[in-house]
């Protein structure tokens, strides 16, 4: 399985650019996500990685081979579409051999392999229908050995599940991650769903506006977010952004308006010790804030009370902000009631205003 | 609203309209095909007292009309075949591949078809002659295929366009070159618009009557509809011939549009709604 390396690429359709000096390491039997909102490049990056439009500039190399201007089939990807792209006018068979037809196989192998692949996806019952007859669970399992049978170098999946319906998509997500674990081919993903990013990838790249924000495995995203960005992008419900002021002295404290709250990170770097108070944009994931009886303090209003089967989570009023907080389950709160907040300290996410980087 | 009785009679008193207007010529043509010559031109009798088939063999036996026949299904049938093969050829790079000027070039292509067609037939008479094609099935098979051109690279290009890009992309990924996917994916997913766009050539070309006029000059060639213009000798026009020829030439028009009528419909709002 080769490691895929892209190498300062650019893309522009029109005078848009879409991508521009982009650069990008999969490793060797990878499953990697691009994760990103509607219009980031992730489309058009897996486009190109399949060789199904042409870059402007830069490379793509699959382990040392050059395949930037090599066509699709001398490429030997695989891919799953969105739209599932079966063949309307070929049976589930047919349209499982097809790959494996147009390159020429002996037909006693083709048979074999439709039998392996519709064995291995549970669809040795559907063989003869039309894609039109099935269901779209069906449907999305014959898009996938489509993808299977010719056992390609590189696998890519752009949205594969976003057709399926909820139930559908946590079952067939776990199915491809079975896959791939039995399979162990480098496989880049496209999503702009947080879930099956986080939870299928060994590594995601989170993107926007045609760039990477940044790289890591799921726990490091999410953990350490590296810009407001990604912060916002990743956890659900979404990170509490709270503008506050990083006053100097020891310990650090962040100001939130009218509350302080003790900053317990050792890896504040010296200049935050700078002595002029730095604005910054505080982030609190709700899981992090607990809401509890309010004896005296740190006072914040209950606004709405979401129960979500396991959580319930609790919209508040917290001085000039609105927050997400979670609350535990036996926690008898009503709304307008006064709440206290129990904020884990270690779990404050400290953001540049300006740049929307984070601070260490 | 209108009351139920006035809708009730305005559709079927529209219908019959219609229906009168564009069939009771040809009920007048198999009346008149079946009529003794002695009641040609006389009304009554409104139907023949008598009916004969006497045209019918007239026209196979004297008039050879076998010959035009055969003239006309070969330069139908090789139009047709002509019209849809170059068609789909320019209709899938047109849908599906990035060219430049693709808009400008469909313009061009309809504009050609906007050109009356006596406008033409002189220069095309002068380049048939030159190639040496007069009076052949050639000279009709290129100036009918070149016609019906426009109007299949427009049925063709909307009904390629139709289909979902991703198909295009999945036989790529898949292993197609450009030319495979034409030929294993859109050409089987295309069989409406080439039903509907050859239905429509064979009928243009089977009914053409002007380049078939000026093209042809003796039996080997002529079709048809220039067989039938042709009958009238010095002394008496042979109204009986000439209504059994036009009853047999409308009955594979009558097949076609019977056996394929919505395809017909579907061809001509292709790239109207999606579906």
């Amino acid at each position: 399985m080769p490691e895929v390396r892209i190498e300062h690429i650019s893309k522009h359709y029109g005078d848009a650019p879409v991508l521009h000096d982009f650069s990008l390491t999969i490793h060797d039997g990878e499953f990697f996500t691009l994760l990103g909102p509607s219009g980031c490049g992730k489309t058009t990056l897996i486009n190109l990685v399949a060789g199904l439009d042409h870059i402007d500039s830069g490379e793509i190399y699959f382990d040392e081979r050059q395949v930037s201007t090599l066509s699709p089939k001398d490429r030997d990807v695989a891919m799953v579409f969105q739209s599932y792209a079966l063949y309307p006018h070929k049976t589930v068979a047919e349209n499982l051999a097809f790959p494996l037809r147009v390159n020429k196989q002996p037909k006693a192998k083709i048979e074999s392999e439709v039998r392996r692949v519709s064995a291995l996806l549970g669809l040795a019952g559907l063989l003869e229908k039309k894609p039109a007859e099935i269901s779209g669970g069906e449907r999305q399992r014959v898009a996938l050995g489509r993808a299977l049978i010719r056992e390609p170098a590189v696998f890519l999946m752009d949205e594969p599940l976003s057709n399926l319906d909820a139930q559908l998509r946590v079952q067939t997500r776990a199915e491809i991650k079975q896959l791939h674990r039995t399979l162990k081919r480098t496989t880049i993903y496209v999503t702009h769903d947080q879930d099956e990013a986080l939870s299928l990838s060994d590594r995601l790249a989170v993107m926007d506006r045609g760039e990477v924000i940044q790289v890591g495995t799921p726990e490091e995203i999410y953990r350490a977010p590296a810009h407001l960005t990604v912060a916002k992008f990743i956890g659900s419900p979404q990170m509490n952004m709270i503008p506050g002021r990083l006053m100097p002295g020891t310990p650090l404290q962040v100001d939130v308006g009218s509350t302080h709250i003790a900053v317990c990170s050792s890896e504040l770097p010296e200049q935050s010790m700078e002595p002029e108070p730095r604005e910054v944009i505080v982030g609190l994931r709700p899981e992090d804030i607990r809401v509890q009886q309010a004896s005296k303090g740190q006072g914040a209003r209950v606004l709405d009370i979401e129960h979500t089967g396991s959580r319930v989570w609790v919209d508040l009023v917290w001085g000039d902000h609105r927050v997400k907080a979670l609350a535990a389950g036996d926690l008898s709160i009503t709304r307008d009631q006064l709440v206290a907040l129990d904020i884990d300290p270690t779990c404050l996410h400290l953001f540049d205003t300006r740049s929307g980087d984070r601070l260490p | 609203m209108r009351s139920g009785w006035q809708r009730s009679l305005l559709l079927p008193l529209c219908v019959t309209v219609v229906l009168s207007w564009s069939l009771l010529p040809i009920a007048w043509q198999v009346t008149t095909s079946l009529k003794p010559n002695a009641e040609l031109l006389s009304l009554p009798p409104l139907f023949p007292s008598a009916p004969t088939t006497e045209h019918y063999r007239v026209l196979f036996e004297e008039q050879s009309f076998h010959q035009s026949l055969i003239n006309s299904a070969v330069v139908s049938v090789l139009t047709t075949v002509a019209a849809l093969v170059i068609g789909a050829l320019a209709a899938f790079p047109l849908a599906r591949l990035r060219i430049a000027g693709k808009g400008m070039f469909l313009g061009v292509v309809l504009a050609a078809s906007m050109f009356p067609a006596i406008v033409t037939v002189g220069p095309l008479f002068v380049i048939i002659r030159a190639l040496g094609l007069r009076d052949t099935w050639w000279a009709l098979v290129i100036s009918h295929t070149s016609f019906a051109l426009p109007l299949t690279i427009w049925i063709l290009t909307n009904f390629m366009r139709e289909l979902p890009d991703d198909l295009y992309r999945a036989a790529r990924v898949d292993g197609c070159t450009p030319w495979q996917a034409f030929i294993y994916i859109f050409v089987p997913l295309c069989r409406p618009g080439f039903a509907a766009a050859a239905i429509l050539v064979f009928l243009f070309s089977w009914t053409e009557f002007l380049f078939a006029l000026t093209f042809t000059a003796t039996e080997a060639s002529r079709t048809i509809p220039v067989a039938i213009v042709l009958f009238p000798g010095i002394h008496e026009i042979p109204w009986g011939e000439m209504a059994a020829a036009s009853v047999i030439v409308t009955v594979p028009v009558f097949v076609l549009v019977a056996l394929f009528h919505k395809h017909i419909v579907l061809g001509l709002t292709a790239g109207a709604v999606k579906g």
